[in-house]
Formats: C-alpha cells, sequence, structure tokens
C-alpha cells in the first residue's frame, strides 16, 4: 500500500496518509462536521478522537454507522455523509 | 493451560486488555515469566493515549517512547497480541471469558485464568455553551490527532481547561504549526507549591513545555477559562472569562479561533471491573476507581488492574503498575517458583513515590463549582441525546435526588456514549459525586453478532 492515497466524501476526493483514520483525513481536509443529530439537527465530527463519544459515526462503503475516530482509512473507501 | 493443541477453545494464562504502558509492561512482564499471554486492544497500534504514535515511521519525542517500542516489540515474540479488537464485556463460568468484536464485527471469544484490567482514561469534559459545536475537541483528541495521524487539529487553536496535560497539548500544537492563542488554565496554578518534593521531580518536564510554549509566544494564564463556544456551522469564536478561585466568571472577552482543544482531568475507564462486581474506592477527585492491594489485585479473584483504572497517575505509574500486575500475576500462578522475578520492596517504594506524585497533581487541579454557572438553560449537557441543563433542572424540581433518577426522567447518558462525556456534569448537577459506572456491554454490539456464536480463541490462534 502506497503511503499516500484517496478516499471519497460524499464523492468527493479527500487525501490520506496511510494509518490515518478516516476522522482525522476528513478533518484535516477541512471535513469537520458530517452528521447532524436526531432532534436538533446540530452538525457533529470530532470531539474526543478515542473513540468515547461517538459524535463523528460515520457511514463507510454503505456499512452501518461506526466511529470514524477508530477506522483507518483504507484506499477507495466511500464515506458517505448524512 | 487446559485444551489440545488443535482448534478447541484454549483458556490461556492471562488476558491483558489495553496496550497502553501499564498493560504492554504486565503482559511482557508475565510472559517472560512463561505465562501465555493475549493482549487485546481496540487501537490498531499498541500504545494507548500516551504512547499513541503514526502507522508510517516518525519517532515522535514523547518521553520514554523508545524504552515503550522495545517492550511492544518483545511483545510480540511472546505474546499474542490482538489489536482492533473491543473489549464489550467480561463473564465468568469455570474460567474468566472476554467478549470482543474482531475487526469486521465477528464476536470472539477469549478465555482466561487471569484478567488484566489496564483500559485507560479519557478527557473529563464539563459542559459551556456551544461546546458541541464542530471544532471544539477535547484535549486528549487534539493530541491524538497529533500523535497518532500527524493531524494538527486547526490552524487558530485555543487550548483550556484545568491539568499539567494542558501544557504539552499546546506546546505539541505550535511546534507543529498551529497559532496557539493561549493556554487558559482554570485552577491557580499554586496547588504544587504545597508539594514541593515531587514537584521538583518532574520540574524540568514542565519546565521543558513551559520553554517551548514561550518559545512559539504562546500566553499561559491561569484563572481563565473557556465558558462559550460561538459559530454558526462550526466554531468562529470563544468567550474566555477571568475566572474566581471557585470558577465564578469575573469578567470575559471574545477571541477568533477555529479549534478549541478543551479537558478538565481524566475519567478512568472502569466498566470491565464494575462488571465483574470488584470494589471500587473513590480517587482525590471523588471519582470511582478499582480498588486494589499491593500486588495490583482487585476484590475479586483472577482480576488484576493497572495504571489509570486504578487511579489517574500518569504512564510512568501506569508502567510500573503494569510491571507489579505481571510479577503477582506470574507468582500467583506459579506460587512454588523461585522468589526472583517477585514483586520487590524497591518496586513498591517506587510505586509509593509516584502515586504520591499522582494524588498531589489532582489535588493541585481539582475541578470547581463554579463551571455550573458557565451553562443556560438550552446548554446540552448530554450530547447525544440532546438533554439541556433545563430539562435537567426540570427533573430535580421534580423530585430528583441523584444522578440515577435525574437519568430516568431527562435520559442525559442514555444515548450512544452511554455517559462516558456527561456523566461527570450529570453527577455533578445532582449534587453527587460520579457513581461507578454500570454498562453491562462496554462497545456497541449488534443484534446480529450476538445470534452468531462466537469464535473461541484456540491453540492455532496463539503464539
Amino acid at each position: 500500500m502506497s503511503d499516500a492515497f484517496q478516499i471519497t466524501v460524499d464523492g468527493r476526493p479527500v487525501p490520506v496518509t496511510r494509518g490515518q483514520t478516516i476522522g482525522a483525513a476528513l478533518h484535516a481536509a477541512g471535513v469537520r462536521s458530517w452528521r447532524t443529530t436526531r432532534l436538533g439537527g446540530r452538525p457533529r465530527g470530532l470531539f474526543c478522537g478515542i473513540g468515547i463519544c461517538f459524535d463523528c459515526l460515520v457511514s463507510v462503503n454503505g456499512r452501518p454507522p461506526e466511529r470514524a475516530c477508530l477506522l483507518d482509512a483504507r484506499p477507495g473507501d466511500e464515506v458517505t455523509t448524512s | 493451560m487446559s485444551g489440545q493443541p488443535g482448534s478447541d477453545p484454549v483458556t490461556c494464562d492471562v488476558v491483558v486488555v489495553g496496550g497502553g504502558p501499564a498493560g504492554v509492561a504486565g503482559a511482557l512482564t508475565a510472559a517472560r515469566r512463561g505465562l501465555r499471554v493475549v493482549l487485546l486492544d481496540s487501537g490498531a497500534r499498541l500504545g494507548g493515549q500516551y504512547f499513541r504514535h503514526p502507522a508510517v515511521a516518525v519517532r515522535p519525542g514523547t518521553a520514554g517512547f523508545d524504552r515503550f517500542v522495545r517492550q511492544a516489540r518483545a511483545l510480540d515474540r511472546q505474546a499474542r497480541v490482538l489489536l482492533r479488537h473491543q473489549v464489550w464485556a467480561v463473564s465468568r463460568d469455570d474460567d474468566l471469558v472476554v467478549h470482543c468484536l474482531a475487526p469486521g464485527g465477528g464476536a470472539v471469544t477469549v478465555r482466561c485464568r487471569g484478567l488484566l484490567i489496564a483500559t485507560g482514561a479519557h478527557d473529563r469534559a464539563l459542559p459551556f455553551p456551544g461546546w458541541d459545536l464542530p471544532g471544539v475537541l477535547t484535549a486528549g483528541g487534539a493530541q491524538a490527532l497529533l500523535k497518532g495521524d500527524g493531524v494538527v487539529a486547526g490552524r487558530r487553536i485555543v487550548v483550556a481547561g484545568t491539568g499539567p496535560f494542558l501544557l504539552p497539548v499546546g506546546a505539541g500544537l505550535a511546534g507543529a504549526g498551529a497559532r496557539v492563542l493561549g493556554v487558559f488554565e482554570a485552577g491557580g496554578g499554586l496547588g504544587l507549591a504545597r508539594h514541593p518534593l515531587p514537584a521538583l521531580a518532574r520540574a524540568g518536564e514542565a519546565a521543558g513545555y513551559a520553554l517551548a510554549l514561550a518559545r512559539h509566544r504562546v500566553p499561559y494564564r491561569t484563572r481563565r477559562a473557556v465558558v462559550a463556544a460561538h459559530g454558526e456551522r462550526e466554531l468562529e469564536a470563544v468567550t474566555v472569562a477571568r475566572l474566581d478561585r471557585d470558577w465564578n466568571v469575573l469578567a470575559t472577552r471574545r477571541i477568533a479561533c477555529d479549534t478549541l482543544a478543551v479537558g478538565y482531568g481524566f475519567v478512568p475507564q472502569i466498566d470491565l471491573g464494575v462488571q465483574l462486581g470488584c470494589d471500587t474506592r473513590a480517587d482525590v477527585d471523588g471519582s470511582p476507581v478499582l480498588a486494589v492491594d499491593g500486588a495490583q489485585r482487585t476484590s475479586v479473584e483472577g482480576v488484576w488492574a493497572a495504571g489509570e483504572p486504578t487511579g489517574v497517575g500518569g504512564w510512568r505509574l501506569a508502567e510500573l503498575e503494569g510491571r507489579i500486575a505481571g510479577l503477582a500475576i506470574a507468582a500467583h500462578a506459579a506460587p512454588d517458583a523461585p522468589a526472583a522475578g517477585r514483586v520487590t520492596e524497591a518496586l513498591i517504594r517506587r510505586r509509593g513515590r509516584l502515586r504520591a506524585f499522582g494524588r498531589a497533581l489532582q489535588e493541585a487541579y481539582p475541578v470547581r463549582p463554579g463551571w455550573r454557572g458557565w451553562l443556560r438553560d438550552d446548554t446540552l449537557v448530554c450530547r447525544c441525546e440532546e438533554v439541556p441543563l433545563g430539562r435537567i433542572r426540570e427533573a430535580l424540581r421534580l423530585g430528583a435526588t441523584d444522578a440515577r433518577s435525574v437519568k430516568l426522567l431527562a435520559r442525559p447518558g442514555m444515548g450512544w456514549c452511554q455517559g462516558r462525556v456527561c456523566g461527570y456534569a450529570v453527577a455533578r448537577l445532582a449534587g453527587e459525586p460520579p457513581g461507578p459506572p454500570r454498562r453491562p456491554v462496554v462497545q456497541p454490539v449488534s443484534l446480529g453478532t450476538l445470534a452468531e456464536p462466537p469464535h473461541p480463541l484456540s491453540w492455532k490462534d496463539l503464539p
């Protein structure tokens, strides 16, 4: 695996350095929120960064929501925000 | 050791949960004494929070890192290290049974005679208006981005909260090229003067960070806190307040910034111990931690704990407690083995000194009650269930007298994070210290996964 590759967020390319989490790659690319809350529709992205708070839930390649801060990005991952 | 070589379930001697300094030292110590050890960690690499490091080889300047890497490499040869495994429960039949989710979501169980809980701690957050805006991160979250991913959390960053951890966070961000507009310590900054000896012992480290902050012209101000965050869809500015000694607001000013890194100390992760019925005690700050004896043994047979779950004290203490636990577990497994390798008086004395230092730091940086005055009725306390302060006040008016009844009436702590983030605040708002967490399932597990028979770890899975 090359040390630099891309994933997409809602079809838009985002650069990744190997070993980065999806949450880190999104945050670094200036995508700071990728989810809205159920009740208030508030934007959410990284908060705790270590898998505690579940704010950064994201859907990758159509899978159910996972914590973006714990999930290593892989080449070609397709992230969809809600 | 029971079971036959092949695919029969194996009962290993020790399962260590957590791959930070305590877990790695404990696992390696036990493995070196001939025990079959399995270490489980949810992360992609060993290190925990303090020794977090990127996948692409970069040598971080973290004190003690080279030594940790040597231990981790040795452990890889002498034990089974299962990364990206999330432990969600521990139960007991004849053995202890550790239930976890493998990468991809499959259920795996590991049977063992001994369990070492080395699950570390996470940041303690306090709520304030706007704290759920994107761009507001915990101090540990900003540090994890920097250490693990090589990502600087923002361009114009404010660091705030309480405790010595704010110094390396501010220095690290400034050193990585961010404009750090200030490190705002809510405490008075005089606390350690009452403990001159341990303070001296670590003065070098703190002075190093203070120098780094000065070199980057980062102001460090005490009795200051971020009491509100502002922005439409993302953070655009914070309100920094000057505080009195109880953290009541005296005066405020606004600072434009894109990122806030905020943390008020740490919450030890003790869920697995509580699940098993281990006794807890109140730490210096009132937070529940696992009670252990001189050999790091909990009140439950076969269960040891080391590092932050037994009391917040930093990586040096965590590593030493891990070693002591590893020695104690080996001695327990083979009581007739020669005395060499037993827990020595020297180790115990060193642990005592490090614990005293940890206690002194916690006493020096307490959370003072005035933070409750920073909140408005519409300020979210629970981010998951979106419960504002007003609803918690309503529950208290309706007669809730403790955090548990507040939770039942207003639902704070009932969402995804199960109260890990808001637990401290909800307990204090209800007028009590935080109690031991009751989480029968520590990680989210799908019903589909529960319906599948779990894969029991067998001989062929072991080194």
